[in-house]
């Protein structure tokens, strides 16, 4: 299973490590990462691999989502069927 | 592979213009529950919901935090009981009442709707006892909904119901008056109601469906007056195109979830609600759509076109989104729930003849109207009458949920909380109906009935 993880903030130093860090943490593989920089707003989508997961899903999210708002960054963890349902027929 | 586009849209959807799943609601039939001693029959009724829906609020919960979209309310909906009352020797129907307050409160749910009676011929006498004893049921009870059925094209309309109706919507007002009337924004009066209908206060469980399926109501208001006002220059083919794509997206969601429920809860899929249903929050209204699309405020000339536009808009767009699409299925205008409708009827541009034209051409009927605490029974039953006669014409479902505020009149307010909002109380054309509703009897059903 696949998860997408958005992150969402101010632009600074040294968010994709942080980010990918944290998710090491809870051994999610990360598979793809796009990034952008729009007006000094940083925009980064990562995919990353949750089947090994080392606690719940609900967890994972939850963790993550607390960690963005620590380095003043909003983050989301969705699970990837939400965009397959969504945007494809 | 996903697009970043794509992923972005869905999460602007959910984080800013209040996309959610409104509910899951699990359908549980009670027929098996039947017993001609009451306090068994409850014993049963309560054994079977808490075995059936004891996962359902965890469930939702985990499926909630993975797909990372809110679901707003877990419900249940119950076969009608006045058809299980029906058998007990007791008439004390109200135990039912008490015993589905007890399941609600066991396994967490929101609400659990079925303190039901269909009685668009006539009444059995599980029917009559059930209708005497709802305005005490609603009002010793937090989570539990009533409806009763009181037409159909098939049937007509059963005036001597409606006459009943008048008269218990007012007696349920009167025993929760301390608690801003709210018992009577638990019952609804239907005409034509759907079997599957996940959405309360009129979800019941109906007779021909399984034992026990989910059924889900999406949301959405938001996206889609976001999607419009993105969009300001589309001619109105353009606009009902980008509301049609707009609501396939809310629908796939709340297939997706229904889906995922289903499959863990281990019962069978029922239907997905195609429903655009507003809340109070800000920018989640309906009435703010009818706006954006052109006009200065909901109730203007033209919001009854404006509305049936979006209503087929959004059905066209969500039928492909979903495998079996049910329950209401279109645009609700409840007013107390909605800031834009809120708004109008406060400023006077929305009045109650304007919302009985619209709900001609949406999915519900009148809905969450505060009146006047002093409105006649049989004005009530009227008003009853002549939303029914629509529904029932035009083969379509329609609903009175209206409030006499008791002890209030026009220009004060009841306030509710929550997802029930808020509104002005709404001045109701007053000239007697009393001979009309006193005739009683029923009106038979309309010619195109006869399809066979």
């Amino acid at each position: 299973m696949k998860a997408v993880i958005t992150v969402v903030g101010k632009d600074a130093v040294g968010i994709l490590a942080k980010i990918s860090t944290e998710c090491a943490k809870f051994n999610v593989n990360i598979l793809d990462v796009s990034q952008s920089i729009m007006q000094e707003m940083f925009c980064m989508i990562m995919i990353g691999d949750v089947d090994n997961l080392s606690v719940k899903f609900g967890e994972f999210r939850d963790n993550m989502v607390a960690f963005g708002e620590s380095i003043n960054m909003s983050v989301s963890v969705m699970h990837e069927d939400i965009f397959n349902s969504m945007h494809r027929i | 592979m996903l697009e970043t586009r794509d992923i972005l849209e869905t999460i602007e959807m959910i984080r800013n213009e209040n996309l959610d799943i409104r509910t899951v609601t699990m359908g549980i039939s009670l027929l098996d529950c039947i017993d001609s001693d009451i306090d068994v029959a409850c014993e049963k009724v309560y054994e079977k919901i808490t075995r059936l829906a004891k996962n359902l609020v965890p469930v939702c919960d985990d499926i909630e935090k993975e797909l990372g979209i809110p679901i707003i309310n877990k419900r249940i909906s119950v076969t009608p009981i006045a058809m299980i009352a029906a058998a007990c020797r007791s008439k004390d129907v109200v135990k039912f009442a008490i015993t589905l307050e007890k399941a609600a409160r066991a396994v967490g749910v929101n609400f659990i709707g079925g303190y039901s009676a269909l009685v668009q011929k006539g009444f059995t006498s599980g029917d009559r006892e059930l209708i005497e004893s709802i305005p005490e049921a609603l009002s010793i009870t937090d989570h539990i909904c009533s409806s009763v059925n009181i037409g159909s094209t098939k049937a007509g309309l059963n005036m001597d119901a409606i006459a009943l109706m008048g008269h218990t919507i007012k007696k349920t007002a009167e025993l929760t008056q301390d608690r801003q009337c709210i018992g009577a924004a638990k019952l609804v009066v239907f005409c034509n109601a759907p079997d599957d209908n996940p959405f309360m206060a009129g979800a019941f469980h109906g007779v021909g469906e399984p034992d026990c399926e989910i059924n889900v109501g999406v949301s959405g208001p938001g996206v889609v007056r976001a999607a419009l006002s993105a969009s300001k220059d589309l001619d109105l083919s353009g606009v009902a195109d980008l509301i049609k794509r707009t609501a396939f997206k809310i629908t796939r969601m709340g297939q997706l979830v229904a889906l995922k429920a289903s499959e863990r809860l281990g019962v069978p899929f029922g239907i997905v609600d195609l429903s655009l249903a507003p809340t109070p929050a800000v920018g989640d209204s309906v009435a703010n759509i009818l706006e954006e699309i052109g006009l200065e405020q909901c109730g203007a000339c033209g919001t009854t076109a404006c509305l049936a536009m979006l209503n087929d808009a959004v059905k066209k767009g969500g039928v492909m989104a979903s495998s079996h699409v049910g329950g209401l299925s279109g645009a609700f205008i409840p007013v107390t729930e909605d800031a834009g409708m809120i708004a109008a009827a406060r400023s006077g541009a929305l009045t109650l003849e304007k919302l009985e034209a619209m709900t001609a051409v949406c999915s519900v009927g009148l809905d969450m109207i505060n009146i006047p605490g002093d409105t006649p029974d049989e004005v009530i039953s009227a008003i009853i009458a002549d939303e029914a006669a629509i529904g029932m014409v035009n083969c379509k479902t329609t609903a009175v949920r209206v409030i006499p505020a008791i002890g209030k009149t026009v220009g004060e307010e009841l306030s509710f909380g929550g997802l029930l909002g808020s509104g002005p109380i709404m001045p109701v054309n007053t000239y007697s109906p009393l001979k009309f509703i006193s005739r009683g009897g029923r009106i038979p059903a309309p010619m195109h009935s006869l399809k066979n």
